[in-house]
C-alpha cells in the first residue's frame, strides 16, 4: 500500500512546506523585480547564487537518503552531481553551434582546438535537451547500480564502502583532467550560449533556472519523504541498525542498498544537471574528494536522517562559505574543520536534533510550575 | 742565396736550442703569436691560423678559438687581441683581466660560416688533447654525435696517447660511431661487433640509420641488423629493470605512507583522514630542521640535517597524533564514520595552518650531497641515491615495526587490543593508553614518511592530500592491521603502476589501478591477507 497523502507530511507539515516553497517560487522573484531602490529589493546576483543553494540542498537531500536512511555514507556523491553537470554540459555546449571562437558547425570549440575532425559517438543526442536531461539522471544512476552492485553484493560496509567511493571520485577525477576524454580536459566546459533557446546570462532566464531549482528541491523532498515513509523506507532504517537481523528476516538487504543508493544518484544527477547552467561552468574539479566529503559535512550539520535538515545544512554552510571566502578566505578552512569536529564531538544529532531537544524541553513542564 | 740558407739554418739551430733549454716559453709565443693571427682581417689567414692551433694541440687556445666563434673576440687600437667578457676585457690566452680598456674602443673580430666550421673542429680536436681529464672525456663522447670521418681521424690519434681507461673506452665507442657510418666494410664490421654489447639507445638510432642508407655492403647490413637485436634485447631488459626499481621505490614510498594508516586503522578501526597531514608536518619538520642548520650551524654540517629531521618529524608528528587521539578521537569510538569526518576536519585545520604559517607556495628541501645523483648500474640505467636511500629507508622503518611489535610489550598490548579489545582489557591491558600509543606511533612513521618525501617531491601544505586516497587503496588492498599485507599490497601497487605507465600513461595506469581495487574488493573483502575467525567480523 502507498503511503498516503498525509502520512508524508502531516498537516503543519504541509503547511510549512507550501509556505515556503510559495515564498521562494513567488516571493523571491518579485523581490528581485521590485524597484532596485527599494530597501527589500533583492539584488540580481543573488538570484544565481539561491539557485545554486537550492541545487546543493537537492544534493544534500540525496546523500540523507542513503546516509541518514540506510546508514551508507558515500564519499563519493560528488561524483554523481558532477556527472549530471557533464551531461547537462554536453547539451549547452551542442547549443553553441557556429557562436564558438571557431565557428565550427559541428564540434565544441575545445574538439577544435585537440584537432579532433569528428564528434565522438558518446556525444552522439546531446543536442537534444530531452535526452540530455534524461541522460543526467540515467548515467549517474546506471554508474551508482554497476558501482553498488559490487560493493554491496560483497557486502563492503561501513568506512570500507566509504573509502572505495572516495576511490571512486578520485579516479573519475583523474580521468576527467585527460583531453583526450572528451570532455574538455582541463579546462571542462564552459561559454554557454543558451538553453532551450534563452539567453543563459539574462536576468529572466536566471529567475526560471532558479524557479526550476526550487520545484525541483520541493518535488525530490516529496520523493524522498514518500520513500521513507514506504515500507521501503523502513527496511532501510532497519538495515541502519541492523544488518545482519534483517538479512535474517529475509529481505534482500543487498537490493534495497542498491534502489536507495541509486535513486540516490538520480537525484544527486538532478542537482548536477540544474547547477551548470546557473553557475556556467563545468570542470574536473567538481569530482574532488573534498567536495563529496562537503557534502557529508552539509548533512551532518543539518542532522542526519531528517531531510529537512539535510537542506537546511546544506544552504546554512554553503551560505558561511559564500560570506567567508569573500570576508576572510584564510579562516574559511578553519571554520570548516571546526565545523566537522564540532558537529561530530557535540551535536551528533545536527541542528535538526538540537530543535527536537529544544521543543521538548519547551513542552515539559518546568519543575517550579509543577510545584 | 747563401744567406737565405744561413738564414734558414740558423733559425732551425736557434729553434732547437729553444726547444731543449725552455720548450714552454717557445709554445707559449708560438700559441700568442698564433692567437694574435686570429685577429687578422682576412678569413683565409684567421682560417689558417685556426688550423694551425688545432694541431699545435694546447689547449689553452681553446677559450680564444670559443670567444670567436661567439664573436666575443675583439681586437685593440695596438692589434692585441682580447676576448670581451660582458663589461669584462680579458686576455685571450691567460684569461686575466686587463685594466683599462673600454668595451667601446674595441673592434669586434668577424666571422663567416667556413671559419665556424674550422673553429667547432679545431676546439673539438683541441679538448679531445685537453689536460682536464674530465673536458677530454666529455669530448670524447660528444664525438659520438658529430661524428665524421675526421673525427675518426682524430680519435684513432688521442686513442694511442690516452692513459685514462674510462676516457679511452668513450673514445672508442665514439671511434667505432664514426667508423660505422664513414669506415671502409672491414671497419664497419669491426664496429657493428664492438657497438653490438653496448645498451645505449643511440646506438640503436645509429643502426637504424645504417640500415636505412642506400648504399651498403649486405654483409654489414646483415650484421647490423643482427647487432640492432642484440641491442633492442638488452635495451628491452633496462627496460624493464628500470620499471623494477621504479615501482619498487613507488611502492616503498607508498608503504611509507600506509604503515601507519594500517597499523592505526587495525588496532583501533578507525579510519585517520588527518594521516596525510601528519606526512605534511614531517615533511615541514624536516624543512625547519635544515632552516635551523643553515642558520645556526657552519655550513659543513648541513649534510647531517637529514638524520637530525627523521627523529624530529617522528616526535612532531607522534605527539601531534597524540594530541588528536586524546581530544577528539578518543570520544568517537565505536562510530567510525563520525571519526572520519572529524579527522578530515583536523586534516583540513593543519593544511590552513601550515599555509597561514609558512605560506602557500612550496617549500625547497635541498638533498644532502650524500643523496644527489646516482651511479650507472649499466649503461643507460641510472640508480638515483634519494631513490635507494628511501627504499633502504622504507624497509629500517617496516623491520623496526616488525620487532616492536614482535619483542616489546607495547607490541604484545596493541595485538592483543587488534586482536580481541574485550578480552585484552579484562586481561589487564590498559586499552586507552594503548589506543594513544598506537595513534602516535602511527603518526610518528607518517613523520617520517614525511621527512623522506621531502627529499623527492615538493613540500607543500596539501602534500598529504596527493598521498592519502593511494594509501587506502594499499590499507584496503592489503587488510588491516597487518605488515606483510601493507607491504605486499604497496610493492604490488608501485611495481604494477609503474608497469603500466609506458602502455597507458601515468593517469589511466592510475586509474587501472583503482578500479582493479574496487573489482578486487569483490573477492576479498577484507584484503589480501584477511585477518580470520570472530575478529574478522567485528
Amino acid at each position: 500500500m502507498p503511503p498516503s497523502f498525509s502520512s508524508i507530511l502531516g498537516t503543519r507539515g504541509w503547511a510549512v512546506f507550501l509556505g515556503i516553497g510559495v515564498f521562494l517560487i513567488i516571493g523571491v522573484p518579485i523581490l528581485n523585480l521590485l524597484p532596485q531602490d527599494w530597501p527589500i529589493h533583492l539584488p540580481g546576483y543573488l538570484v544565481p547564487l539561491l539557485g545554486k543553494y537550492a541545487c546543493y540542498a537537492i544534493l544534500a537531500l540525496s546523500l540523507d537518503l542513503v546516509w541518514g536512511y540506510a546508514g551508507i555514507l558515500s564519499l563519493g556523491h560528488g561524483v554523481f552531481f558532477a556527472l549530471g553537470g557533464y551531461c547537462m554540459g554536453m547539451y549547452l555546449m551542442r547549443q553553441i553551434g557556429t557562436r564558438g571562437v571557431y565557428g565550427n558547425p559541428l564540434l565544441p570549440d575545445f574538439m577544435v582546438f585537440l584537432n579532433w575532425k569528428e564528434l565522438p559517438w558518446y556525444w552522439y543526442g546531446f543536442d537534444h535537451f530531452a535526452f540530455a536531461a534524461i541522460m543526467a539522471l540515467v548515467v549517474p544512476g546506471l554508474l551508482a547500480l554497476v558501482f553498488g552492485w559490487l560493493a554491496f553484493r560483497s557486502r563492503v560496509t561501513g568506512v570500507y564502502f566509504s573509502i572505495i567511493t572516495q576511490a571512486l571520485t578520485y579516479a573519475l577525477m583523474l580521468a576527467f583532467f585527460r583531453n583526450d576524454m572528451g570532455f574538455g580536459g582541463n579546462n571542462g566546459m564552459t561559454d554557454f550560449k543558451t538553453i532551450l533557446g534563452f539567453e543563459v546570462q539574462a536576468p529572466s532566464t536566471r529567475l526560471g533556472l532558479y524557479a526550476a531549482s526550487v520545484i525541483a528541491l520541493g518535488a525530490s523532498f516529496l520523493l524522498c519523504r514518500f520513500v521513507v515513509v514506504s515500507r521501503f523506507g523502513r527496511v532501510l532504517l532497519a538495515i541502519r541498525d541492523g544488518e545482519s537481523r534483517v538479512r535474517f528476516l529475509g529481505y534482500s538487504v543487498t537490493s534495497a542498498k542498491l534502489l536507495a543508493f541509486t535513486l540516490s544518484a538520480g537525484l544527486a544527477g538532478l542537482a548536477g544537471a540544474l547547477y551548470v547552467p546557473q553557475i556556467g561552468i563545468i570542470n574536473p574539479s567538481e569530482f574532488s574528494p573534498a567536495n563529496s566529503i562537503d557534502v557529508a559535512i552539509w548533512v551532518a550539520v543539518g542532522g542526519r536522517g531528517t531531510l529537512w535538515g539535510a537542506m537546511l545544512g546544506a544552504a546554512l554552510v554553503s551560505w558561511l562559505k559564500t560570506f567567508f571566502t569573500g570576508a576572510a578566505p584564510e579562516f574559511w578552512l578553519f571554520i570548516l574543520g571546526g565545523l566537522f569536529i564540532l558537529v561530530t564531538l557535540a551535536m551528533p544529532t545536527g541542528l535538526a536534533g538540537l530543535a527536537h531537544r529544544l521543543r521538548w524541553l519547551r513542552s515539559r513542564p518546568s519543575p517550579a510550575a509543577a510545584e | 742565396m747563401t744567406s737565405s740558407v744561413f738564414r734558414r739554418v740558423s733559425r732551425i739551430l736557434s729553434l732547437l736550442a729553444a726547444l731543449l733549454v725552455t720548450p714552454m716559453p717557445l709554445a707559449a709565443q708560438d700559441l700568442s703569436s698564433l692567437v694574435a693571427r686570429l685577429g687578422e682581417s682576412s678569413f683565409s689567414e684567421k682560417i689558417e691560423a685556426v688550423e694551425a692551433l688545432a694541431t699545435l694541440g694546447d689547449d689553452r687556445a681553446i677559450s680564444a678559438l670559443e670567444a670567436l666563434g661567439d664573436g666575443r673576440l675583439n681586437v685593440t687600437a695596438e692589434k692585441r687581441v682580447v676576448i670581451l667578457d660582458g663589461q669584462k676585457v680579458i686576455d685571450a690566452i691567460t684569461l686575466e683581466p686587463i685594466a683599462g680598456l673600454s668595451p667601446e674602443s674595441l673592434d669586434r673580430v668577424v666571422v663567416n660560416n667556413r671559419l665556424r666550421g674550422a673553429i667547432a673542429t679545431a676546439v673539438g680536436k683541441l679538448t679531445i688533447f685537453s689536460l682536464d681529464r674530465n673536458r677530454r672525456l666529455a669530448a670524447a663522447r660528444n664525438a659520438f654525435r658529430s661524428g665524421t670521418a675526421e673525427t675518426a681521424a682524430i680519435l684513432e690519434r688521442a686513442i694511442t696517447e690516452e692513459i685514462d681507461s674510462e676516457v679511452r673506452a668513450a673514445m672508442a665507442f665514439s671511434l667505432n660511431a664514426a667508423r660505422l657510418s664513414f669506415g671502409t666494410k672491414d671497419e664497419r664490421l669491426v664496429a657493428i661487433a664492438a657497438l653490438s654489447g653496448s645498451s645505449d639507445p643511440e646506438v640503436r638510432a645509429l643502426l637504424g640509420r645504417l640500415r636505412g642508407s642506400a648504399d651498403v655492403d649486405p654483409d654489414v647490413l646483415a650484421a647490423a641488423e643482427k647487432a640492432m637485436e642484440r641491442v633492442e634485447s638488452r635495451l628491452e631488459l633496462i627496460g624493464y629493470a628500470e620499471n623494477l626499481f621504479q615501482g619498487i621505490s613507488l611502492g616503498s614510498v607508498l608503504l611509507l605512507a600506509a604503515i601507519g594508516l594500517a597499523i592505526t586503522f587495525g588496532v583501533m578501526g578507525v579510519i585517520n583522514m588527518a594521516h596525510g597531514e601528519m606526512i605534511m608536518l614531517g615533511a615541514y619538520s624536516a624543512f625547519v630542521v635544515q632552516q635551523v642548520f643553515r642558520t645556526f650551524l657552519p655550513p659543513v654540517w648541513i649534510d647531517a640535517y637529514l638524520l637530525t629531521a627523521i627523529p624530529v618529524g617522528f616526535v612532531v608528528a607522534a605527539s601531534f597524533g597524540m594530541a588528536l587521539e586524546r581530544c577528539v578521537i578518543r570520544f568517537l569510538y565505536g562510530r567510525p564514520l563520525e571519526t572520519l569526518l572529524a579527522t578530515w576536519g583536523i586534516s583540513l585545520i593543519l593544511q590552513q595552518l601550515v599555509r597561514t604559517i609558512f605560506g602557500a607556495p612550496n617549500k625547497e628541501v635541498a638533498n644532502p650531497s650524500w643523496m644527489t645523483g646516482g651511479f650507472e648500474v649499466v649503461a643507460g640505467f641510472v640508480v638515483t641515491w634519494n631513490r635507494l636511500y628511501i627504499v633502504i629507508f622504507c624497509f629500517v622503518v617496516l623491520a623496526s615495526i616488525a620487532a616492536v611489535l614482535r619483542y616489546t610489550t607495547f607490541g604484545l598490548q596493541m595485538r592483543a587490543v587488534t586482536q580481541n579489545r574485550d578480552m585484552a582489557s579484562a586481561m589487564g591491558v590498559r586499552t586507552a593508553r594503548v589506543d594513544t600509543l598506537t595513534f602516535g606511533l602511527g603518526s610518528g612513521i607518517a613523520g617520517m614518511a614525511g621527512v623522506a618525501l621531502s627529499q623527492i617531491g615538493n613540500v607543500s601544505p596539501n602534500l598529504g592530500t596527493f598521498y592519502i586516497v593511494d594509501s587506502f587503496m594499499v590499507v584496503v588492498f592489503g587488510g588491516v592491521g597487518n605488515l606483510l599485507g601493507t607491504l605486499v599490497a604497496a610493492m604490488s601497487l608501485g611495481i604494477v603502476n609503474k608497469f603500466l605507465e609506458p602502455f597507458a600513461g601515468a593517469v589511466l595506469g592510475k586509474i587501472a589501478v583503482l578500479i582493479f581495487i574496487i573489482l578486487f574488493i569483490q573477492k576479498r573483502p577484507r584484503g589480501l591477507f584477511a585477518l580470520r575467525g570472530r575478529a574478522a567480523e567485528a
